[in-house]
């Protein structure tokens, strides 16, 4: 049977091809692409692995100075106890970090953006601790500041609560002019209009910061443990790397590396998926298209 | 007419809602946006602000909303002006994206401090009037243009204001859609005995939907004429057709056109 009769048979029946060939040929690639978003990642990294692994072997580079992937995944779980205790410190100083440069982020910027003269007078420090390398403040913060533990949160604190600040500052004054004009037409109260207009309006900045910020309390967790040096009990991640360093167990400074950048993809992730679930309704970020 | 219908007095007869007299706007840097506009707002009135742009229309909505303070002049609200007596539709659906139909028409209830469910029957009484009752639920992303307008209409009417603004509520719409909207303005009007006053700078428009048109001109901003219109309502396709529309039309028209210096290029 040829196209045409094909084509006239289907118009009789009245159940006729939903796609021609073109519109095959689309899905076609759109469905090879759906897949291809998933597999080509993947397909990609396992073989930079793979390369890292060969060119080890290959080269018979020494252990202490490049160890191949199968032996620093294999120290990862010889000295799992030491390294996990590690990380569920650094953990809790990055998310106690996060909490605070949430609480603190936007309470300044509900601050700031309900007294002009709170902005004028704060907003110079807020930049100054931002724009100061947090490496160059902790050894200070160290000295003043006598508990190991409060200082490592002070510096993860600081690197990571200007960008929920500035972000949620911006998301609060951005919220939409004739809706603001509304609120004033039914003579809202300063509390009302935050609660139903400007709170709402700055989630999606907020969102936007909070996923920055998770990153930057790792990083500044991190930092601020190697400045701050041995330290006894309760030592994280980046000590680990330190001492390691130290004794030329270089396996283990992988291993430990490993698990710091593991933990900054779960808490992008975390954070994106929050993101993700409080948007999806109605956000342009969000939103699928047809 | 249906029996749900409320009888509005016939001009002349109708109680007073509010009083502009005078009233002058000068923005910094001495562009006088408004001069000497007097205006009194009868219950039941249907009025149009028609005039070109920047002849201060949207200034005159702006100042009787209480958005800006007039810098000259007076603005009396007969009995002085209650919580709930203004409703306003400006040229923007203007809706809280993040939440659902219903809630947005909740908005001048919520501010009251009056909670969902005590309000609940009437939001859906006039989420029907609008015709989107079986969109109380959908997110405002979800309606299209005209439908969005309605929600925004809803939400103006919700609390039965004495006074309803709108600033070119249709001016963004297609032709189709809009003139459906204002058959359906007209009807809810005819409902809910609203005043209200509109602004546009559609002469078929205004013609059609007011009994009131204040022709506007620019440059000071000023009322240059007031032309009544007493055609009955309902008004319906028939308005739309007849040789008195057509009239009245173009009186606005030629009255607008006279406003313009000749030679002047808009």
């Amino acid at each position: 049977m040829t196209i045409a009769e094909t084509q006239a048979t289907a118009s009789e029946t009245g159940s006729g091809p939903i796609y021609d060939a073109d519109e095959e040929r689309f899905a076609r690639a759109q469905r090879i692409e759906a897949i291809a978003k998933w597999v080509v990642p993947i397909v990609v990294l396992s073989f930079a692995i793979w390369w890292w692994d060969r060119i080890v072997v290959w080269n018979e580079i020494p252990h202490y100075i490049l160890p191949g992937p199968g032996l620093v995944v294999q120290t990862l779980f010889e000295d799992r106890v030491t390294l996990f205790q590690s990380l569920l410190v650094t953990l809790q100083i990055t998310l106690l970090a996060l909490t605070v440069a949430i609480l603190g982020g936007v309470g300044l910027a509900v601050l700031f953006t309900q007294s002009r003269f709170a902005e004028m007078s704060f907003s110079p420090f807020a930049v100054i601790l931002q724009v100061t390398p947090i490496v160059s403040i902790a050894p200070l913060i160290f000295i003043y500041i006598e508990s190991r533990m409060v200082g490592l949160l002070l510096c993860a604190w600081i690197v990571a609560f200007f960008p929920i600040l500035a972000n949620t500052t911006l998301g609060l004054k951005s919220a939409d002019h004739n809706l603001r004009d509304l609120m004033s037409i039914y003579k809202a109260s300063r509390w009302q209009r935050l609660r139903y207009l400007q709170l709402p309006s700055a989630l999606p900045y907020f969102l936007g910061g909070l996923r920055i910020a998770g990153g930057l309390a790792l990083i500044g967790a991190v930092v601020a443990e190697y400045v701050a040096g041995t330290g006894g009990i309760g030592t994280g991640l980046a000590y680990r790397i330190l001492e390691a360093g130290y004794r030329l167990n270089i396996p283990r400074m992988f291993a430990a590396l490993l698990l710091i950048a593991l933990t900054g993809v779960v808490i992008f992730s975390i954070t994106s998926l929050i993101s993700h679930l409080a948007l999806r309704k109605w956000h342009e970020s969000a939103l699928k298209r047809e | 007419m249906t029996a749900h219908d409320r009888i509005i007095a016939p001009m002349g007869s109708r109680p007073a809602v509010l009083q502009m007299q005078s009233v002058d706007k000068t923005f910094n840097g001495g562009v006088v946006a408004l001069r000497k506009m007097s205006l009194n707002v009868n219950e039941g009135d249907f009025i149009s602000l028609l005039g070109p742009s920047g002849c201060g229309k949207s200034t005159a909505l702006r100042l009787i909303a209480g958005l800006m303070r007039p810098s000259l002049g007076r603005i009396n609200w007969e009995g002085g002006q209650g919580k709930d007596d203004l409703g306003v539709v400006f040229q923007e659906p203007t809706l809280m994206p993040w939440t659902t139909v219903a809630r947005n028409v909740w908005l001048p209830f919520r501010l009251r401090g009056q909670s969902y469910n005590s309000v609940k029957d009437r939001i859906h009484e006039v989420l029907a009037l609008v015709g989107l009752e079986k969109f109380a639920d959908s997110y405002p992303r979800e309606l299209s243009g005209g439908m969005k307008m309605r929600v925004s209409i809803a939400r103006a009417l919700v609390t039965n204001p004495r006074l309803i603004l709108m600033d070119e509520p249709f001016a963004a719409l297609d032709e189709i859609t809009r003139q459906k909207l204002n058959d359906d303005l007209l009807s809810l009007k005819a409902k809910t005995g609203a005043t209200v006053i509109f602004v546009t700078h559609s002469v078929f428009e205004s013609v059609f939907l007011s009994d009131r048109i204040m022709v506007m001109a620019a440059r000071p901003g000023r009322i240059i004429k007031e032309i009544k219109i007493d055609a009955p309502y309902p008004r319906g396709i028939d308005w739309r057709t007849s040789p008195e529309y057509a009239a009245v039309a173009r009186e606005t028209s030629d009255t607008l056109m006279s406003t313009l210096a000749p030679g002047e290029v808009h």
